[in-house]
């Protein structure tokens, strides 16, 4: 059961990344190209998905939407890999610095995540870059929060001991011995980070303070045809199901490299 | 029991002070001067320097913050700039909408999670423990307002069962007040529940492996006794939990379905005053979610201790 629900995630990730990453070649009309007189089309053969109140090819603009939904994904990912990585390997190893950093993260932590990302990117104004941002100070202290967890548990290894008896240097012991072996929690986390960051992009973008028209993402392609819901439902139900298969794609995939990887934290 | 929450309150202190201070440090992040976003370009230098004036920003950024935490300490959030009106009122004002929504939210999620992840866990490995943790997961990937919508356009646009947005107070009606919560507050659930039921179905299928379950068990309880008298209060702690984040997540999630819903609460006065940057409205609220969030989680952590004697003497 496992086994097979981690197929089905490995195989929903690689194809929506491969649609965005193909996104060219893929998409059958230009994103961006309003055509009036096929204004609010039902779905049908040439347009699989249906046209918006512009007339733009909705499955075109899901697929390009993707990939800069994707592309935000993927950068939230690695700068709370990176910045998350840094602040627990810094709090668990050096415990001086371990209180202040931890309870900074405590505070960041006390704002419900998703206001924190709204008021950062509006206030910074609405921006691909700004989004990652927000989207990144929101998830790194969770993430900073986990790696110092297992940072705290690996140092105490008699193999970390045996290394600084060797004469290893404190750098050395921190990277080539203490974060290799506490990185299995941090890869787990970030796959979720990748599907949170998807989520909350689309919030954003309803809200307003997303990547501003007309570049599509998930989120503002529904924002932008939510007075319409009446008349074309297609334009809500396409979008919100290709963040559905994308999101629920990489929670399959994060719950199965979860067993795989850490089994204490079975769920 | 008092010593524990005294101790937990003090640890609480110097977080709630780092709160205050990023809430407030919100406008700093303004990229350029932050009057300047509430005047039109052709702004005369005086206006600029009136605006500055007035949100305190012409002052050292050491006097700023002394006389903001003086106005917090006495319970003054500020002036709103658009709204004419004092934070504080607004916030208090808009109070009973988020309180319905997140608390109805929260006995939905609570009720509806426990009793899915329960379910799930006594017939583990069955068609309905597959069922139950298919449902959970596709719950937990499916954007709230996106629901929300399609919710609004089955039960209001369609069906007419309910209405769409105008929120009636439970003090007017009680009817009324079902009617417009409902909807809102089964979305807001609907994402959260997914957590709540992952987490009891392995809190209780680690208790149910126990010893004395089975002792409970082979001395002839039956079967749902054993679940609800021995194994339910044993899993208690991380249920516990998972139901304190989730409080966290629905604060948030509310925020955002006000907004989908049209609800006149705390989530949409903070949009409003994000998307009009009145900031007087959004430090005020940022500060007042935050510290409701940490009341939460001191709640939680006092009810740990209620339930497990032993997190006490630790």
């Amino acid at each position: 059961m496992h086994n097979r629900s981690f197929v089905l995630g490995v195989s929903l990730v690689l194809f929506v990344a491969l649609v965005a990453i193909f996104a060219d070649v893929l998409a059958p009309y230009d994103p961006l190209r309003s055509n009036f007189r096929t204004r609010f089309v039902a779905p049908n053969a040439e347009h699989w998905f249906g046209t918006d109140h512009f007339g733009r090819d909705l499955l075109s603009r899901v697929i390009y939407g993707g990939r800069v939904s994707l592309t935000i994904g993927f950068f939230v990912v690695l700068v709370t890999g990176i910045a998350g990585t840094a602040i627990g390997a810094i709090a668990g190893y050096f415990r001086r610095l371990d209180n202040p950093l931890m309870r900074l993260m405590d505070a960041l932590m006390a704002f419900p995540a998703i206001l924190l990302a709204i008021v950062i990117s509006a206030v910074l104004g609405a921006s691909i870059v700004n989004v990652v941002i927000a989207l990144s100070i929101a998830t790194s202290p969770h993430t900073a929060r986990i790696v110092r967890g297992s940072v705290l548990v690996v140092r105490e290894m008699e193999y970390v001991e045996a290394g600084r008896a060797l004469g290893a240097s404190e750098l050395r012991l921190l990277f080539g011995h203490v974060l290799i072996n506490a990185l299995a929690p941090l890869i787990v986390r970030l796959t979720y980070v990748f599907a949170i960051a998807i989520l909350a992009e689309a919030v954003l973008s309803y809200i307003g303070v997303g990547p501003p028209p007309p570049t599509p993402t998930f989120g503002n392609i529904i924002a932008g045809e939510r007075d319409f819901m009446e008349t074309a439902p297609w334009t809500m139900i396409f979008p919100g199901l290709a963040i559905v298969i994308s999101v629920l794609g990489l929670n399959l995939l994060g719950d199965g490299l979860r067993d795989v990887l850490d089994p204490r934290m079975k769920l | 029991m008092a010593r524990f929450i005294v101790r937990r309150l003090l640890i609480a202190i110097p977080v709630l002070l780092l709160v205050s201070l990023m809430s407030f440090a919100v406008i700093w992040l303004v990229p350029g001067d932050p009057a300047s976003v509430f005047l039109d370009a052709g702004a005369t230098p005086e206006q600029l320097a009136q605006v500055r004036h007035r949100l305190g920003l012409d002052e050292p950024f050491y006097l700023q913050m002394i006389a903001w935490y003086g106005r917090i300490l006495h319970g003054d959030l500020g002036q709103s700039i658009l709204l004419n009106r004092g934070v504080a009122a607004a916030i208090v004002e808009r109070l009973p909408v988020t309180l319905s929504l997140t608390g109805l939210a929260l006995v939905f999620a609570s009720v509806m999670g426990v009793v899915a992840g329960l379910l799930a866990a006594m017939r583990h490995a069955s068609w309905t423990d597959q069922s139950i943790m298919v449902l959970a997961l596709v719950g937990l990937s499916v954007p709230e307002f996106w629901f929300g919508l399609m919710m609004i356009f089955a039960f209001a646009v369609r069906l007419h069962w309910f209405p769409a947005g105008d929120f009636v107070p439970l003090t007017q009606s009680f009817v009324g007040w079902w009617r417009s919560m409902a909807m809102p507050a089964f979305t807001l659930a609907a994402v959260q529940m997914g957590f709540i039921a992952r987490m009891t179905r392995s809190a209780m299928l680690e208790v149910l492996g126990q010893d004395f379950i089975r002792t409970a068990d082979s001395k002839g309880l039956p079967w749902s006794v054993v679940v609800t008298r021995h194994g339910l209060p044993n899993a208690l702690v991380p249920i516990l939990t998972v139901i304190g984040i989730v409080t966290g997540g629905l604060l948030g999630g509310a925020v955002v379905i006000e907004q989908v819903f049209s609800l006149p609460g705390v989530g949409r006065l903070v949009i409003g005053a994000v998307l009009s940057r009145d900031f007087p409205v959004i430090q005020g609220t940022l500060l007042f979610v935050a510290v409701i969030y940490l009341l939460i989680n001191l709640v939680v952590d006092v009810l740990y201790a209620v339930v497990d004697p032993r997190v006490r003497l630790e």
